[in-house]
């Protein structure tokens, strides 16, 4: 299997008038071909940012300080934000949150395909030629060709969500970053989409996904791999399986112990939650970031800040808890 | 507690209400009783904040009927009725006002009641809540609400609602801005307060999960109506509309994976 | 000290419109306000020959009556000011109590207030002072505000209608509702300081539009009859034919200032819109 990710030591923040607001700090993260790697944490960790950071979108105020990115053997930082803007839609691809009503209502389907194709390309290919990619690509997620004649308010909820995949993913990018596309969706409609994202690596359409969301429940369903972020940092890093049965870090546990998960049971457990708030990243706490908030915090935990290391063969981890 | 007869709510667009007419409850009948924490499970748009808003006597009911222990809301004076209902919105971020601080919501309140209350007796008051709710006054008082997070802000709403001790509590998607780690929090206080205050609660929500865990009974909302009303463990076993099998199936759990087969 | 200088530079830059827009304003108010001691000739006063070009005496010149221009201009920009501000207030007053009192209550209330001030929209404002003022014989200038600032609030009114509309769905108005504040208080201390911004923009906008109808009116004959505006200084030029006989001191020097307090305060507001409005806010 080869690398298509490999983001080492990602540093970047925003400029705010106030400071430098280090929104990542030292991440690492790498995605092969075939996987689907999930980035969960809540509001203000640092998620959205680190796909941005990953696939070179530093717009101002967000700005790099540390590290590189490598796509698909292309070094993201090496390039100049021109050459950045036109590897997007080609390479990398990140389909962001209430991206189904990104659609421009008074275009047809077709109309919206042809303006994006002709923007990534200096010698735009035939009309003929893109409707030919694009017809093919919508067989492949399961959405009638017909679609493409018509406007965003003639299709159904599920058919825009395959649209815009669809459009996304036209000039076959190898890498596809999803930030929190299900939220704001209901159930069924949520459900939906999983089911396209993972047919979209599965039938190796893309070559990997990373799958951004608060919500572990929905990472779970479709991950391979799972990453846990907390105040810009990345906490533990997993196979989904094995976080789901035994979680490593104290955030993740307590994550874990605020799933509100359908079950006849439900109603006779008491779940925990994670008291106290994340820290201002403006001033972040010396040592871990997590101990304030974490229940097994040792004298260590305040001073120093521990790194994350491989515990148990494929699991890594950043707690003193587990580090010896 | 309450009762809710036949509530209709249509609402009309256009030049002294001559356009269009969309039906946002559809006579929509249930008791709350004293202590429970009845759920109100719907999609957006299927009427569930309406109702929430008819309750509040934020909105005149077409038609029907609410009825706060054998009266009509509507012959009860606004202030008596407000001291007995309240509520807590979906958006913590809307509703504070953001030009005040927060203290000015907490204070508010104090309007309410007939008697006039010293400014010593208001702080008492406020502070003995805010440690109820397992708040740091001096965490939280004299800030402006963008210094505080969406946990706090929604927390310190609900503290609101308790300085006015009303008995029964509208609570409006209280948890779908907040993370889900303070979700819990804030889902386990409101279990206390019906268990141990007694205080009646209606919850809305969007997300059957949370219904489940916090709620003895749940109505199950489809384009204004009810179409499902039963205890969770009936409703869980058997549902009987589509759209409720569709909400328990389609939604993810913990411990089990979505099995998707690749066409 | 060097960020400082950068950061300030910064600053200037990102709202340069706001900037212009201020200085030019200031310079107009320190030209009236201050000028009027510091060059305290009477306006009124026929004390010199007339029509004399600029010189060391009357460094613009002086009219057909042997008025001296530049004491003229002085006090008619702190006139036309005057009537403008308080005109402006008038105007956005009327139009904050139409508009909100049209958005929050809605329903009747709203289709009633609308009709009024769409009544309002189509009549022409210009033709309705003109049957006003024709009708008035000694306008004063008390007259001219009231003209003015009751003629030209719909605009206000249909802006804040739609601002109080959409902020009075936000969940604080109904907490406040039911924390049993009165209505007034809602629309005054809940709604209203949230829309401060727009208010300000509205009322800055109101002003240069007053003092452009105290100058058309004026212009045309029906201006203050015992007060010396730019308008009425505009309206003496036009009687006696000035631009015909060649005498650019005296014409020239009001129109331009009209202008300018027109464009600032232009710049002013749509400068407050780029503060305000961040989708206007261009990125760099």
């Amino acid at each position: 299997m080869s690398l298509v990710l490999e983001a080492r030591h990602i540093e970047g923040g925003y400029n705010l008038g106030a400071g430098f607001l280090k929104a990542v700090d030292n991440c690492d993260l790498y995605a092969y071909e075939g996987e689907i790697v999930g980035v969960a944490g809540e509001s203000g960790c640092g998620k959205s940012t680190l796909a941005k950071l990953i696939m070179g979108f530093t717009k101002p105020p967000l700005k790099l300080v540390g590290g590189k990115s490598i796509v698909d053997g292309i070094d993201i930082y090496g390039l100049s934000w021109k050459e950045r803007r036109s590897l997007w839609g080609k390479v990398v691809t990140m389909i962001p949150q209430a991206s189904m009503n990104a659609l421009n209502p008074t275009k047809r389907i077709r109309d919206i395909i042809f303006d994006v194709v002709k923007e990534k390309f200096p010698i735009p290919p035939s009309k003929s030629e893109v409707l030919d990619m694009a017809k093919k690509r919508f067989e492949e997620i399961g959405l009638d060709p017909v679609a493409l004649s018509m406007y965003p308010i003639e299709l159904s909820g599920g058919m825009k969500q395959r649209a815009v995949i669809a459009v996304s993913t036209l000039l076959n990018p190898s890498f596809l970053i999803a930030d929190e596309p299900t939220s704001a969706l209901d159930v069924s409609t949520q459900k939906l989409l999983l089911e396209l994202l993972y047919t979209l690596v599965r039938k190796k359409i893309v070559k990997t996904l990373i799958f951004i969301s608060h919500d572990i429940v929905t990472l779970r369903q479709i991950c391979d791999k799972m990453c846990i972020m907390y105040a810009g940092e990345i906490l533990e890093i997993s196979d989904t399986e094995a976080i789901m049965n035994r979680p490593l870090h104290p955030y993740t546990k307590g994550l874990m112990e605020s799933v509100i998960s359908l079950s006849p049971s439900i109603r006779k457990t008491t779940l925990k939650g994670i008291p106290g708030a994340p820290p201002n990243l403006l001033n972040p706490p010396s040592g871990c970031r997590f101990h304030p908030r974490c229940p097994y915090a040792m004298p260590v935990c305040r001073k120093k800040e521990p790194s994350l290391r491989e515990v148990e063969e494929g699991r890594f981890v950043a707690c003193w808890l587990h580090l010896r | 507690m309450l009762r809710v007869e036949n509530l209709t709510k249509i609402f009309r667009t256009g030049f002294l209400g001559k356009g269009e007419e969309i039906i946002a409850v559809n006579e929509v009948s249930f008791l709350l009783r004293k202590g429970e924490i009845l759920s109100l499970i719907g999609e957006s748009g299927s009427g569930k904040t309406t109702v929430a808003r008819l309750i509040l006597k934020l909105l005149r009911p077409t038609s029907g009927h609410i009825y706060y222990k054998d009266t009509d809301i509507w012959d009860i004076p606004s202030k008596t009725y407000w001291r007995k209902i309240q509520a807590i919105f979906q958006d913590p971020y809307a509703s504070f006002n953001s030009f005040y601080k927060v203290d000015r919501i907490l204070k508010n309140v104090f309007k309410l009641f007939p008697d006039k209350i010293s400014e010593e007796e208001k702080d008492r008051k406020i502070y003995e809540v805010l440690e109820r709710i397992g708040l740091d006054p001096k965490e939280v008082l004299g800030k402006h609400p963008f210094e505080l997070s969406g946990g706090q802000m929604q927390r310190l709403l609900l503290a609101r609602c308790l300085i006015i001790d009303p008995e029964v509590i509208i609570a409006d998607e209280p948890t779908s801005m907040i993370d889900a780690s303070m979700r819990v929090i804030l889902l386990n206080i409101l279990k206390e307060l019906s268990n141990k205050a007694g205080k009646s609660i209606i919850f809305i929500t969007h997300d059957i999960s949370q219904a489940f865990y916090v709620s003895d009974r749940v109505l199950v909302m489809y384009r204004g109506r009810i179409v499902e009303s039963d205890s969770v463990e009936h409703i869980l076993f058997s549902p009987q509309h589509p759209y409720t099998k569709r909400l328990i199936s389609d939604v993810p759990k913990l411990h089990e994976k979505f099995k998707f087969t690749l066409t | 000290m060097a960020e400082k200088i950068v950061n300030a530079g910064r600053l200037i830059v990102r709202y340069k419109k706001l900037l212009i827009g201020v200085i030019m304003l200031s310079a107009m108010v320190i030209f009236c306000v201050p000028g009027m001691i510091l060059y305290p000739v009477d306006p009124r006063a026929i004390i010199f020959r007339d029509l004399q070009p600029p010189s060391s005496t009357n460094p613009l010149g002086t009219d057909v009556f042997g008025r001296d221009v530049l004491a003229q201009l002085i006090h008619g920009t702190y006139n036309s000011f005057r009537i403008g501000i308080l005109a402006g207030l008038i105007a956005t007053l009327i139009g904050i109590a139409i508009g909100a009192t049209a958005g929050y209550f809605g329903g009747i209330v709203d289709d009633i207030l609308n009709l009024v001030t769409n009544t309002f929209l189509v009549i022409p404002t210009l033709a309705l002072l003109i049957v006003i003022a024709s009708y008035i014989r000694i306008r004063s200038e008390l007259m001219m505000i009231l003209i003015i600032g009751a003629t030209s609030w719909p605009w206000t009114a249909r802006a804040i209608r739609a601002q109080v509309y959409s902020l009075k769905a936000r969940e604080f108005v109904d907490l406040a509702k039911i924390s049993g504040l009165p209505r007034h208080e809602i629309i005054i201390f809940e709604i209203l300081p949230n829309m401060l911004s727009y208010i300000v923009m509205c009322f800055t906008l109101q002003m240069a539009g007053a003092i452009l109808s105290e100058a058309g009116l004026s212009a045309i004959g029906l201006g203050p009859t015992a007060l010396i505006t730019l308008g009425m200084i505009l309206r003496w030029t036009i009687v006696w034919e000035a631009p015909r006989i060649g005498t650019w001191w005296w014409f020239v020097p009001p129109g331009l200032i009209i202008t300018l307090i027109a464009v600032s305060f232009l710049l002013i507001n749509s400068g407050l819109d780029e503060i305000y409005n961040p989708r206007l806010r261009r990125m760099r």
